[in-house]
Formats: structure tokens, C-alpha cells, sequence
């Protein structure tokens, strides 16, 4: 029983990618998958209905790349301050705080996201509408940030206190420890802090379906509205017949932000297994 | 290779005591380092040798409320004084650590980081530095073939002594040695000796260790230091030459801790 | 080496010091600002709403007046069966990783598996969730499809803390009990597991509380725009999060208190658990020490 537990993970993450597939079949057999993944027009609704997953996937890379310009920096810059300049109260007072971020449901994100920078966005840069994939990313990044801070934070920390001092006790001021010690010595599992971000802001739902406008068309620039991949998903699969050709399209769309995120956190682990090894002598 | 100029390396301590928060570790000691000489710091564990050590090159102030009071001298200047930046400090005094402690890099950048740091740039300049520290380890022998072998390869003795080079790469005037050899095998502990005792011709070397053969075998000067109470700091019991420690010591505890007694 | 130990090579290490440390402190404070920010912008939308009336009543005239006493109960109930489902097989799995399991290849799978599940997209889980206990198992919409759905999502996060909170139990402490003569399974059970309690409680807890603030994995498998208090888990249901996005995104115009209120209804519950279980968990650790 205990065993069987053990690989109770594995038998959920196959059952998800079965039930994926198995329920986007038809939408591979009628629309195709490559159609899908490179179609530029997505009218489900229109007759012949079109599938075009471009426009999605457009948004969905502007949202996080607008996202990561927010957080990557920010959250790399404190997590260097936090563990290598701050004192332990400030430490301390940081890390709840950073913690409690990272409590606050996504939709409450989206929902202050509504409330305060959308109309921001709009006059700020006189926009017809603030509901942009611009806005939809600043959101997406300030909700990744604790994942972030405290992922590196952790890999910073996580180098042994030995270097620190070898270093200081050669002359060097705690900024060129910081630089040309411990983040290079850190840096994978910096690195996979981004990556585990970058998988967040990919996948993350509520924050882009409030906020990016869910437009149809092909966003060449973050400041207009556009739709993205999970924002679609959620946006429509309410609305479909269940078994229906849209639906399977939607199944076939589940399936291929699945695979991405895969990806990019089998990365992200990879890189943190290399880095827990690194330290373990 | 760059002259090297006399050093000096004396230090002068003056009532010297160490607190973590508010309770004392270290009282009272007053002490004088001559320079380029071996000074061994012996005591049981506990007895505030690695602490009095860190005040030397103010590593204590990284450790976070630690104060240190009473004067210190570095031939003749305060190194507590607010004109004293630890980072001028630290590349006049390097120090060893108890574990080996090499970065994460190639064998040759670990011994020109000090160098590159304080602004050393050309690459015969650092080619030298890097061959003339690592002869003064001993290590040359072994790694001149291998300079771009990523440090952890090396033997835990092996890299002890790429500590000792990279710490003197900066060609400091004093090197702290923080039980250098209680993590190593024997032969790698007398391959540490012998480079120490090398090494004392050009720099002041203080060394702390419990293993009171070692101090007999390599030091000039030993200070025994002990703990007697835990309600009380610790304090220096008696300084003198090491011969004379080890033969003839002056106070009851040096003897009885020396000939086994307790510690 | 002489002449570039100068005092102006020391005097440009610290400036640069200097400026890096503003830099890197500046980044920090906009960081914790926003923290700041969001946590005050809350309180002081949806604070003034909260009444006693306001958490014990039924919505009123189409939800612009009353409270929303069935949506609380809605996610307290999705929580507690998410807590039904997640907990025995997370703990189980976690046993089986710290205890169990041998280092070899097969046990790096599974760690990547559980590293995965917990990157996948939570709407990824809601479409899992319509295929498999909305229709294949015919549940519905409901508050166990729901829940189901919530207790995949949250199973790799229970299955580390327990795994990290049994690694942290003195091996010592296991041999001992072997030493004793008693067998392994019991010494899981009367010793290790009751030592590591805190830390799997704990963890738990904070689990569950980010799967009640979840609005993705629960759109299509269990809420409902208005629905009364279920009178079994296989009715739909209202919860907090939905309850506000919808709220906040269909209704022409939405009622302050149901928007603001619900969210600060959502986000203090979520907090105030995770105040109430750290400190607890802070005078745990004081009690036991290793």
C-alpha cells in the first residue's frame, strides 16, 4: 500500500497526459495538430471553424516575457540582498513577508490587477484598453516573484558558509564575494528559479484570463489586448458541447501547454538535482 | 616576480576581550605575536582559541553580534580603529581555514583571486603570482601540469594547501591558520607542517590546534588558553617560548593540560 | 603586488560596494513594497465590508445585498474533501520516499514525477479533472469531482513536506528503536511518525489552505454562479474564489462587498491559517530538539 503510493505520481501524471490525448483525438483526426499549433486565425465559432492556436501562443509569450523582464531581475536582485547584505531581523521580516505574497490566491491577483493597474495601463499609455497583454504580465510577475526570491535565496544560502568566509578573509568586500563566489557558485539553482518562474507564468490561469483581454487576433506588441493559451482553456471550455469538435481542439490546447511546462520544469529539476549534488561532498 | 619587501606582521594585544551578544567568550588578553615566527594557540575545545583568532583579521565582524574590546596592534596600528577598513586588514592577514575551503573553480583561478581582486591583471604577472604561491605551498609540483583541473579533483590535503596558496597569493604579512590539519590524513598533515615551517621565513604565522604534538613539533611560541568555568570567559593562562611551555611550564594548569590531565 | 593594495583600489572596492548594496537594497524594498501594497490595498478595500452578517447570511436580491455565509461553507467543504483524498495517499507516498524507497533510478523517476506534477498548470488539472471525474466516472459537476480534481494538485506538495519532515528525524532515533527489536513498519508508526508530526501537519495545512484559494482546477469540475449549501458532495457548490472572480468579471455591476469583501474574506482565512500554524509549529520545535 505504502509502495503503491510511492508511485502514485507518476500514475497521475501519465492519467493526465492520457486524458489529454485521448480526449483531443478527435480534434487531431479533423483539424490536425500541426493546423493547430500553426494556425493563424482562431474563430471556433465561425463556419468552417478555425483552430489556430497562434494567436494563443503569441500572447501567452509576450505575457511571459513582460513577466520575467518584471521578476527575473527583481527577484534575483533581492534574493542577493536578502542572503548576502541583510541582517538577520530584516532576513527574517523578508522572508514571512515574501512568504505571505506567496499565499495570496492567483484570482485576488487578477482581481487587483482589474481594479488598479488596468486603468493604469490604459492612461498611462493612452490605450483604448487597459486590458493588455502588458498588464496581464507586470500582474504575472509580481505573482511569480516569491517563487523566484525564495527559490534563489535558498540556492544562495544553500552554498557553504566556508566559501564566504575564504573569501572575505582574502580582502574581498561582501559585493565581490557576492559576485565572484557565490552566484556563480549558485548560479544553477538560480538558474532553475527562473525556469520554475518561467513554468508558473506559463501556466498561470486566472491572472491572464482577467486581464489580457482575450482578444483573436495576433499580438505583435504587449500593449494590446490578446488572448493566451491556459486564458482560452478557461475562458471557453464552458461553453463548448462536451465530446464536440471545440472541445477536443481544447484538450489538444491543455495538451500542448502540458508538454511546454514539462519541459521547462524538467529543466528547472535537472539543474537543481546537479546543484544538491554539487554540495554533497 | 615582484620584490618582496620586508614585512613586518607583529602584533600587540592589549586586554582583549570577545562577547557573543552579551555573554563574554573570550577576557583580558594581553599578548604580544612577534613576527615571522610560528605562535601556536593550545587549550582544550571551547577555551576561545579559533574566536581570539578571528579578531586578528576582524573576521568575527561577519559573524554578526560579536564585539570585541580592548586594543589591538598591527605594527603598531589599531586595527580596530575607524580609519581601519577589514578589507585592508584581511589582505595583510590572510588565513587558513579548518576545512578545506577552495571555490568552485579551476586550481589556477582559485590562487589568482586574491591578485585579480586587488587588481592584478596581466597574465604573465598572475602566471608568476600563481607559480610563486603554489611553490610556497609545496603544490607546484603536483598541479603544474593540471592548472585548469577544477579544485574539488584535488585531495582534501591537496586542496588545504591551494588554501594556503590562494591566502598567500595576496602576499599577506601574516597568515591565520584555524586547525589547518584536523581534517587531513597523517601524511597530508606533515606535508602542511613542513610547508609551514617554510613558510615563516617570509610571513608571522599563528596557528591554532588542539594536537599539542603539532605545536611542540612547529611553533616558536605557544599560549595556552583555557575555559575554567563556564560562568567565566575564557583567559590566556601563560605565553612563552615553546620549549619552555613543554618543559618547564610556569603555571600548574599549563602542566596538568599538557601532561594529559584533563582537556 | 605593492603598489595595488593602495588605499584607492580599497577606497573603489567599497564604492562600488556601496552602490551595489543601494542597487540590490532598492530592489528589495520595491519587492516587499508590492508585498506591503497588496496586503494594505486589500484591507482597506474589503475590510469595512466584513460584518458578522456579512459571513452568516445567504446572498440576497440576485447577489447584491446579504452575505456569503454558502460560499464559505462551499470552500470549507471542497477543502475538507480535498484534505479526504490528498492527505492518506500524500503521507503514505512520502513515507515510501523517506523510508522505503532504495537510490536508484527508479526513485529519481518518481521525484521527477513529483517535480513535475507540481509545475503542471492548474488549468491543465481542471481540464484532467472534466475528463476524468466529471464525465468518465459520471461524478458531475460536484463538490467531489472537485475535490478530486484540487487533491491531484496538491498531492505532490503534501508528498514533500512529509518526505522532508521524516528526513529530518535523527537516524539515531530509528536505530534505537530497531535496536529494540521492534520492526520497521513499527518503528515508523510509534516512533518516526509521531516525531515528524509538526512538520507534516504543518506543511499540510499550508497546502490545503493554497488549494481553497484555486479557482482554475475548480471552473468546470465543481462551482456554480449561485447554488445553495450542498446537501451532499455530489451537488455543485459556490465557493470563495469563483464567487469573486465571477463577481469581479460578469456581473454589469458588481456589488463592492461581494467582490472586495469575498477576496479579503479569502485572503485574511488563508493568512490567518498560516499565522496559526507557524507560530504553533514554532513552539513544537522549541519542545522537541535534536
Amino acid at each position: 500500500m505504502i509502495a503503491a503510493s510511492g508511485w502514485l505520481a507518476i500514475v497521475i501524471l501519465a492519467a493526465i497526459a492520457i486524458f489529454l490525448f485521448f480526449n483531443a483525438t478527435r480534434s487531431f483526426e479533423e483539424v490536425g495538430l500541426w493546423k493547430m499549433v500553426s494556425g493563424e486565425f482562431w474563430y471556433p465559432t465561425s463556419d468552417p471553424a478555425q483552430y489556430g492556436f497562434l494567436p494563443s501562443e503569441a500572447g501567452s509569450l509576450w505575457v511571459t516575457i513582460v513577466g520575467l523582464v518584471v521578476c527575473v531581475p527583481l527577484g534575483v536582485m533581492s534574493a542577493i540582498y536578502i542572503s548576502e547584505f541583510a541582517s538577520r531581523r530584516f532576513k527574517d521580516i523578508a522572508k514571512s513577508l515574501i512568504e505571505f505574497m506567496a499565499a495570496i490566491p492567483s484570482v485576488v491577483f487578477g482581481l487587483i490587477g482589474l481594479a488598479l493597474l488596468v486603468p493604469w495601463t490604459q492612461k498611462l499609455f493612452n490605450l483604448d484598453t487597459g486590458l493588455t497583454a502588458f498588464s496581464a504580465g507586470v500582474m504575472i510577475g509580481i505573482l511569480t516573484l516569491p517563487t523566484i526570491v525564495s527559490i534563489a535565496e535558498d540556492a544562495m544560502h544553500a552554498v557553504p558558509q566556508d566559501l564566504r568566509m575564504g573569501s572575505l578573509a582574502l580582502g574581498n568586500t561582501r559585493w565581490q564575494t557576492a559576485y565572484k563566489v557565490i552566484v556563480p557558485a549558485a548560479s544553477s539553482g538560480i538558474f532553475a528559479a527562473v525556469m520554475l518562474g518561467l513554468g508558473r507564468a506559463i501556466g498561470e490561469t486566472m491572472v491572464v484570463l482577467m486581464l489580457a483581454g482575450n482578444s483573436g487576433l495576433i499580438p505583435s506588441q504587449p500593449f494590446v489586448s490578446a488572448r493566451t493559451l491556459p486564458g482560452t482553456i478557461a475562458g471557453e471550455l464552458g461553453e463548448v458541447i462536451q465530446g464536440g469538435q471545440h472541445y477536443s481542439v481544447l484538450f489538444a490546447m491543455g495538451l500542448v501547454l502540458f508538454v511546454v511546462t514539462f519541459l521547462v520544469n524538467l529543466a528547472a529539476d535537472s539543474v537543481l538535482e546537479r546543484q544538491r549534488r554539487r554540495w554533497r561532498r | 616576480m615582484v620584490e618582496r619587501t620586508q614585512t613586518d606582521g607583529a602584533f600587540e594585544l592589549v586586554d582583549v576581550s570577545v562577547s557573543y551578544g552579551n555573554e563574554m567568550a573570550v577576557g583580558g588578553v594581553t599578548m604580544s605575536i612577534p613576527e615571522h615566527a610560528v605562535t601556536a594557540l593550545i587549550g582544550p575545545s571551547g577555551c576561545g582559541k579559533s574566536t581570539l583568532l578571528r579578531c586578528l583579521n576582524r573576521m568575527n565582524d561577519e559573524l554578526g553580534d560579536v564585539t570585541v574590546d580592548g586594543t589591538i596592534l598591527l605594527d603598531g596600528q589599531d586595527i580596530y580603529a575607524r580609519t581601519m577598513d577589514p578589507v585592508e586588514l584581511r589582505i595583510r592577514v590572510g588565513q587558513v581555514f579548518q576545512k578545506p575551503n577552495p571555490f568552485p573553480m579551476s586550481i589556477y583561478d582559485n590562487v589568482a583571486y586574491g591578485p585579480r581582486t586587488h587588481g592584478l591583471r596581466g597574465k604573465a604577472e598572475l602566471d608568476a603570482v600563481v607559480e610563486e604561491s603554489l611553490k610556497r605551498a609545496a603544490l607546484w609540483n603536483e598541479v603544474k601540469d593540471a592548472l585548469k583541473k577544477h579544485a574539488f579533483e584535488l585531495s582534501g590535503g591537496q586542496q588545504q594547501r591551494l588554501c594556503i596558496a590562494r591566502a598567500l597569493a595576496t602576499e599577506p604579512e601574516v597568515l591565520l591558520m584555524d586547525e589547518p590539519a584536523s581534517a587531513l590524513d597523517p601524511i597530508s598533515t606533515q606535508q602542511i607542517e613542513d610547508t609551514i615551517a617554510e613558510l615563516k621565513e617570509s610571513v608571522t604565522i599563528v596557528i591554532v590546534t588542539h594536537n599539542m604534538q603539532q605545536a611542540a613539533r612547529i611553533s616558536d611560541r605557544t599560549a595556552f588558553m583555557l575555559r575554567e568555568s563556564m560562568d567565566r570567559p575564557a583567559t590566556l593562562i601563560e605565553i612563552g617560548e615553546t620549549r619552555m611551555m613543554f618543559t618547564n611550564p610556569g603555571d600548574k594548569r599549563t602542566e596538568a593540560y599538557i601532561t594529559g590531565r584533563f582537556g | 603586488m605593492r603598489t595595488s593594495r593602495s588605499a584607492a583600489r580599497i577606497r573603489s572596492a567599497r564604492i562600488a560596494e556601496t552602490v551595489a548594496k543601494s542597487i540590490l537594497g532598492t530592489a528589495t524594498m520595491i519587492a516587499l513594497g508590492i508585498a506591503v501594497f497588496l496586503i494594505g490595498y486589500l484591507a482597506y478595500r474589503g475590510m469595512g465590508y466584513v460584518s458578522w452578517e456579512f459571513l452568516t447570511q445567504a446572498p440576497r436580491k440576485a447577489m447584491t445585498e446579504g452575505g456569503i455565509y454558502p460560499v464559505i461553507v462551499g470552500t470549507v467543504w471542497l477543502t475538507a474533501w480535498t484534505a479526504f483524498f490528498a492527505l492518506p495517499f500524500g503521507i503514505m507516498a512520502g513515507i515510501y520516499l523517506a523510508e522505503y524507497s532504495p537510490r536508484n533510478r527508479a526513485n529519481r523517476i518518481i521525484r521527477i514525477a513529483i517535480a513535475n506534477m507540481a509545475g503542471v498548470p492548474s488549468i491543465v488539472y481542471g481540464l484532467f479533472g472534466v475528463a476524468l471525474f466529471v464525465l468518465q466516472m459520471g461524478l458531475g459537476r460536484s463538490i467531489i469531482a472537485g475535490s478530486l480534481t484540487l487533491a491531484c494538485m496538491t498531492l505532490p506538495v503534501i508528498i514533500t513536506v512529509t518526505e522532508e519532515a521524516l528526513r529530518q528525524i535523527p537516524r539515531d532515533l530509528r536505530q534505537a528503536s530497531l535496536a529494540l527489536g521492534a520492526t520497521k513498519l513499527r518503528t515508523i508508526r510509534k516512533v518516526v511518525l509521531p516525531a515528524a508530526a509538526p512538520g507534516i501537519v504543518t506543511g499540510s495545512i499550508l497546502a490545503l489552505s493554497r488549494a481553497a484559494g484555486e479557482t482554475a482546477p475548480i471552473l468546470f469540475t465543481a462551482v456554480a454562479f449561485f447554488a445553495p449549501i450542498a446537501d451532499s458532495p455530489f451537488d455543485e457548490t459556490m465557493a470563495l474564489p469563483y464567487h469573486m472572480y465571477i463577481m469581479a468579471t460578469s456581473a454589469t455591476k458588481p456589488a463592492p462587498q461581494m467582490v472586495w469583501g469575498t477576496a479579503f474574506v479569502l485572503v485574511a482565512g488563508v493568512s490567518l491559517i498560516n499565522v496559526v500554524v507557524a507560530s504553533w509549529r514554532a513552539r513544537q520545535r522549541r519542545k522537541i530538539r535534536w
